[in-house]
């Protein structure tokens, strides 16, 4: 399957925290490159989210939603927002 | 305001269908009636969502194709293997309900005063929000200069033909038809390459703000190609949508 | 409950076909459906090694070295904890069986590592027997990148994630640490039989 970005979860995040985020800075925690959450990398096996740093493909943040409750990952990041 | 809209709670909420227009034989416009429509911006999305009587959801994302201003609407791509898509194009009628959140971006959203010349790059429904830009553009009375490259895969796949073959002023589209031309057909007849974009875009010293929308890999060849032409990467604004195109 | 929209209806399966073979809340499909979370690995086959057993002990075999082993054609049924079931899947592979006796080791569980960072977790009881491979190959061809090849886990008698894409090692614990979507709140067995999906089902 082939990765979309940001954009496709721009719904996701608001629900999450509980504003727009797709403009947000982010920092990746591995290998420091810094962008837009729109451009991150964004995979949906349909099991879940999973954001990764489009430069070293180090997982960012992992959303999991089971029973409507969201789990959220947020430890591969330096800094969001 | 915009900046209210952004603010707001992002809720469920139920709208009507209040037209389906057809655009190509795959393609829908539902026009809707959106009852708590807080206003949008050009390139902003909506997701919507689906609930069967067994209480089986799905969710999926789509463009608002119509300008701030205008009622929303928003255009499907029928995909033949889809779950979503046909159900949105082939059995939903006006008087329907459907439920609805948004609107949903703040990166991929253009604003007169975020300025110009812009190159806008759709592959096939990639070019659903750069529709919603190019009314906005026209209804605020704004003068950049734009240019849209537009890939399909054939004349007849053409989303929006008859509004893009009568541009507003300053606005000058490009098509490029991958599949198959017609007779007579003069125009680009290829994928985008990076020779092709040295054709069509601006030049990166006329300081361009480009958006590029559609197939993930379209939009991987075009936002790279562009890069490597020159235009900052924060001047290239890109919005993927997976392998179909849409959902 | 969100209002119900008419005419719309997921993909639903003919009850009276494949009765007994497909488990409760399942769909049978004729497509393979590609999910994953993160892009293809292309690892070099001259570089591909696989190993088995406790951390810092393990047996190891180069690919061509893997491919020597006996191997097995077998076809069964699977399912994805997202609802499709697929049917009469032919695959080649190595039994864990043959790769656990060659590594001389035991362990109540088994912690799979792949190519990407995926992992997932599985007891040794459910890798033997007869129930589990490491496959190379899907309906006579090379196992494609995109399902998981060179070589992926192949378990199915449990929901599908447990059969991890570009697996590199089968690490054997005396804990039962959850894998991957373990972690995230998939069920730490998945057996699709009782619908162990979630944790708690």
């Amino acid at each position: 399957m082939e990765a979309v970005d940001g954009n496709a979860i721009g719904g996701l995040l608001c629900e999450v925290f509980g504003t727009e985020m797709t403009a947000a800075a982010s920092v990746c925690g591995s290998c420091g490159a810094a962008r837009q959450v729109a451009e991150l990398a964004v995979y949906r096996p349909a099991l879940g989210t999973v954001v990764r740093c489009r430069s070293c493909d180090s997982v960012l943040m992992v959303f999991v939603k089971i029973h409507d409750r969201t789990c959220v990952d947020l430890l591969g990041l330096a800094t969001l927002g | 305001m915009a900046g209210t809209a952004l603010r707001r709670r992002l809720t469920w909420q139920v709208a009507k269908v209040s037209a389906v227009t057809v655009e190509t034989a795959s393609v829908r416009t539902l026009t809707l009636d959106v009852p708590d429509w807080p206003g949008h911006q050009a390139g902003q999305h909506l997701d919507i969502r689906l609930t069967d009587e067994d209480g089986y959801v799905a969710e999926r994302s789509y463009s608002i194709a119509s300008a701030p201003g205008e009622p929303v609407a928003i255009t499907v791509e029928r995909l033949d293997d889809g779950e979503v898509s046909p159900y949105l194009t082939d059995e939903l009628r006006a008087g329907d309900d459907l439920e609805l959140r948004g609107p949903i971006g703040g990166y991929f959203v253009w604003e007169p005063e975020n300025g110009g010349p812009l190159l806008l790059l759709a592959g096939g429904s990639g070019i659903v929000p750069l529709r919603s830009i190019l009314r906005h553009r026209e209804r605020t009375g704004s003068t950049v200069p734009v240019r849209l490259l537009y890939s399909s895969r054939t004349l007849d796949d053409v989303i929006y033909r008859a509004e893009l073959d009568q541009p507003a002023s300053g606005v000058e589209v490009i098509h490029t038809l991958t599949r198959s031309q017609p007779p007579g057909w003069s125009g680009y007849a290829r994928r985008a390459d990076a020779a092709l974009l040295a054709e069509v875009a601006w030049p990166a010293a006329a300081l361009p703000l480009a958006y590029v929308c559609g197939p993930t890999s379209f939009v991987e060849a075009v936002s790279q190609a562009l890069v490597q032409s020159g235009y900052p990467p924060e001047r290239v604004k890109t919005e993927r949508f997976g392998a179909t195109g849409g959902t | 409950m969100s209002p119900v929209s008419r005419g719309f209806h997921r993909r639903r399966q003919d009850p009276a076909e494949n009765a007994g073979r497909v488990p409760p809340g399942q769909y049978v499909t004729k497509d393979f459906p590609v999910l994953s979370a993160g892009p293809t690995p292309h690892t070099v086959l001259d570089r591909w090694t696989f190993s088995i057993g406790r951390s810092g002990q393990q047996k190891t075999w180069s690919w061509a070295e893997f491919r020597a082993l006996p191997t097995q054609d077998v076809t069964v049924d699977i399912h994805c904890v997202t609802k499709w079931s697929k049917l009469d899947t032919a695959w080649q592979g190595v039994s864990v069986d043959t790769l656990l006796e060659a590594a001389g080791h035991e362990g109540p569980y088994a912690m799979a590592h792949c190519d990407g960072g995926y992992t997932t977790n599985v007891p040794v009881a459910d890798l033997t027997g007869g129930k589990a491979w490491v496959a190379y190959a899907y309906n006579g061809q090379p196992l494609a990148p995109e399902h998981g090849g060179p070589a992926r886990l192949l378990v199915p008698h449990l929901y599908f994630w447990k059969s991890a894409k570009w697996v590199r090692s089968l690490e054997l614990r005396d804990t039962n640490d959850p894998g991957f979507w373990e972690n995230y709140g998939y069920h730490i067995y998945g057996d699709p039989w009782r619908e162990q999906r979630y944790a708690g089902d």
